[in-house]
């Protein structure tokens, strides 16, 4: 009832772990897969091993969370081992990677292919790190080369995750178009201060806001491509619950991912996601999940 | 978010040890920990070691935020977010707590709260903490040095206690190369056992995957891990990851 087909990659259900969220090591994404998503992308991988903002790199909210860790990562040379690791689990394995340039993001697309995952995800939107994601992911010409590039050079799926800071959203996703699916949205640019301290609280001052508070601004986003675009999109931003992902799809997600849920309603997030869906589904006289893609469009 | 607490007093422990106390609503559980943030400086993870009304955070001076802290005055402030993570649970039978160094201020409150024995350990008799705290139990006593008590480390008078006395259970907190051979000890005892782990921690609550040893979560599946998982925890006192992710050597 839940599965679905994404340029031929095969999901038993439509509920994958976002970027960035328990994807660094072989043996936690093997974990999450056991834990009944869907499928799994890696933390955001770049060219050397960077070690990420100094602590605090993350602000609790009420309405969801800020945080700045700053493309930590071990560098795509030290990759492969943990994505040997995590195909264990049995689900697709959707490589993230960052560069500052066409040549790194080709560079480490070939080298995601060569460790085996199923596609890469081109993090075109990272609001918090200099000279990387949505500082590149702004310049319309960058990306369509990039995502051209990078279509070049390898085999599997190409997966663009476009930021939502940004006038026009549906303009980058036009700039994206030649992968083979996109990625909508990455957390929005943001800051909290605490009053006491008289500073902000992330070392970085400046953070990505993802959860709840997210959910419209990814679900207009996803709408709003979804007419203009011809590829899938995978939804992202603030899913808790079966409702809110059955949102995203009748918007026009032929998938989502789920990040924050995972720190708020744990690792058990997945299979009652999956259960809250199927509940709805079947009081709803539907046999498929895929037929609610963009069912809520409105011409 | 953040509670603003303010020290009410200090008490220097060992030369390298402090205790911070102060007052604050949270009801923590034993082994539990809060994330610490001195603005400006470093924000780190820290066990509760007082549970009471007047709470305390006992604290070895390492690196640049604990630095600071030691630096710090009565009346002065702290952030605070948590309690966090899973404690130390009841176990049955006759009892050893076994602490090293610092591993000591995680241990304290489970120890008020548990009728059994102490081993307390350190580099030398300066730093063995707690010995006035717990001065009506009984305490079997290491330091490297031989400055005081058993010559040697924690495990090695450890393997002695056992040839002659049965423990059925054993709590743990302390050096990762220690609570290896604790561990490994216990085992072969067939000795119930709880640890304390530590590992480097950014977010605390579970999402960043920093603190994760063979898919474990130290700061929300732990920092408390009892027989069952350690058995699974290969890279315990072999592996622990840096601040990029990278695996590397202990
Ligand atoms: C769950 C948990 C509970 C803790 N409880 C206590 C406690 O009750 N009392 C206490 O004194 N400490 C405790 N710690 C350790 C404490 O968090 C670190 O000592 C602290 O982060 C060091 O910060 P710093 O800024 O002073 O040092 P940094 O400047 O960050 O580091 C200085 C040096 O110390 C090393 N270092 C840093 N953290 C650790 C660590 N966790 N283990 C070993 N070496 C380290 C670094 O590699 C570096 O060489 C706990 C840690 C965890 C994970
Ligand atoms: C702690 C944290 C780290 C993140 N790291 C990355 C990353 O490395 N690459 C990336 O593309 N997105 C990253 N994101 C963004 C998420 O993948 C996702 O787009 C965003 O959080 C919205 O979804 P959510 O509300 O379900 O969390 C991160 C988010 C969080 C909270
Ligand atoms: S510190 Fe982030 S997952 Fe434990």
């Amino acid at each position: 009832m839940l599965e679905v087909d994404i340029n031929d990659l095969h999901f038993r259900n439509p509920l994958l772990l976002a970027s960035g969220i328990l994807d660094e090591s072989g043996d936690t994404m093997l974990r999450v897969a056991r834990s009944g998503a869907g499928g799994i992308v890696t933390k955001s991988i770049g060219m050397v091993p960077r070690e990420g903002y100094e602590n605090p790199v993350i602000y609790e909210l009420p309405y969801g969370l800020l945080n700045a860790i700053g493309l930590a990562n071990p560098g795509i040379e030290n990759f492969g081992e943990e994505i040997k690791k995590a195909k264990e689990g049995g689900v697709p394995i959707i490589g993230s990677i960052f560069g500052g340039n066409v040549d790194e993001f080709v560079y480490l697309a070939k080298k995601m292919e060569s460790y085996g995952v199923d596609a890469v995800e081109l993090n075109l939107s990272c609001p918090h790190a200099r000279g990387y994601g949505m500082e590149i992911g702004v310049d319309m010409e960058l990306v369509e080369e990039i995502v051209g590039e990078v279509k070049k050079s390898v085999g599997i799926p190409v997966w663009a995750k476009i930021t939502p800071n940004t006038d026009s959203v549906v303009r980058i996703a036009k700039a994206a178009e030649k992968a083979d699916a996109l990625v909508l949205i990455n957390t929005i640019r943001a800051m909290a201060i605490d009053i006491d301290a008289r500073r902000p609280v992330l070392s970085n001052k400046i953070g990505g806001l993802s959860g709840p508070c997210l959910k419209p601004v990814g679900v207009r986003a996803v709408y709003e491509v979804y007419s203009e675009v011809n590829k899938p999109i995978i939804g992202v931003g603030g899913i808790q619950n079966g409702r809110d992902a059955l949102e995203y799809m009748m918007a026009g997600a032929s998938a989502v991912q789920i990040g924050t849920a995972v720190y708020t309603h744990g690792l058990e997030v997945f299979t009652s996601i999956a259960r809250e869906m199927k509940e709805w589904l079947h009081r709803n006289d539907y046999e498929n999940v895929k037929d609610i893609i963009g069912a809520a469009q409105v011409k | 978010m953040y509670r603003v607490v303010k020290i009410e007093r200090i008490k220097k422990e060992t030369p390298s040890v402090k205790t911070f106390f102060f007052r604050d609503k949270s009801s923590p559980m034993p082994g539990q920990f809060y994330m610490l943030w001195l603005p400006g400086v470093d924000e780190f993870p820290m066990s509760i070691s007082y549970i009471g009304e007047i709470k305390g955070f006992t604290v070895k001076k390492v690196g640049a935020g604990t630095s600071r802290m030691h630096s710090m005055h009565e009346g002065d402030k702290l952030w605070l977010r948590g309690p966090y993570g899973h404690g130390f649970s009841p176990m049955n039978g006759k009892i050893l707590f076994v602490g090293g160094g610092s591993g000591m201020a995680t241990l304290a409150p489970i120890i008020e709260r548990l009728p059994g024995d102490l081993l307390i350990a350190a580099r030398s008799r300066d730093e063995l903490l707690f010995m006035d705290r717990f001065k009506e139990r009984k305490i079997y006593v290491a330091t490297d040095d031989g400055s005081l008590g058993f010559k040697g480390f924690a495990h090695e008078l450890l393997e002695k206690i056992l040839e002659d006395t049965k423990y059925d259970a054993i709590y743990t907190c302390g050096p990762e190369l220690m609570l290896r051979k604790v561990i490994d000890i216990a085992s072969s005892h067939g000795i119930e056992i709880q640890a304390s782990l530590e590992r480097l921690m950014k977010c605390g609550i579970g999402i960043c995957d920093s603190c994760s040893i063979n898919g474990y979560r130290v700061c929300v599946d732990g920092p408390v891990f009892g027989s069952h998982e350690l058995a699974e925890m290969d890279e315990l006192g072999r592996y622990r990851r840096d601040r990029a992710g990278r695996k590397v050597p202990i």
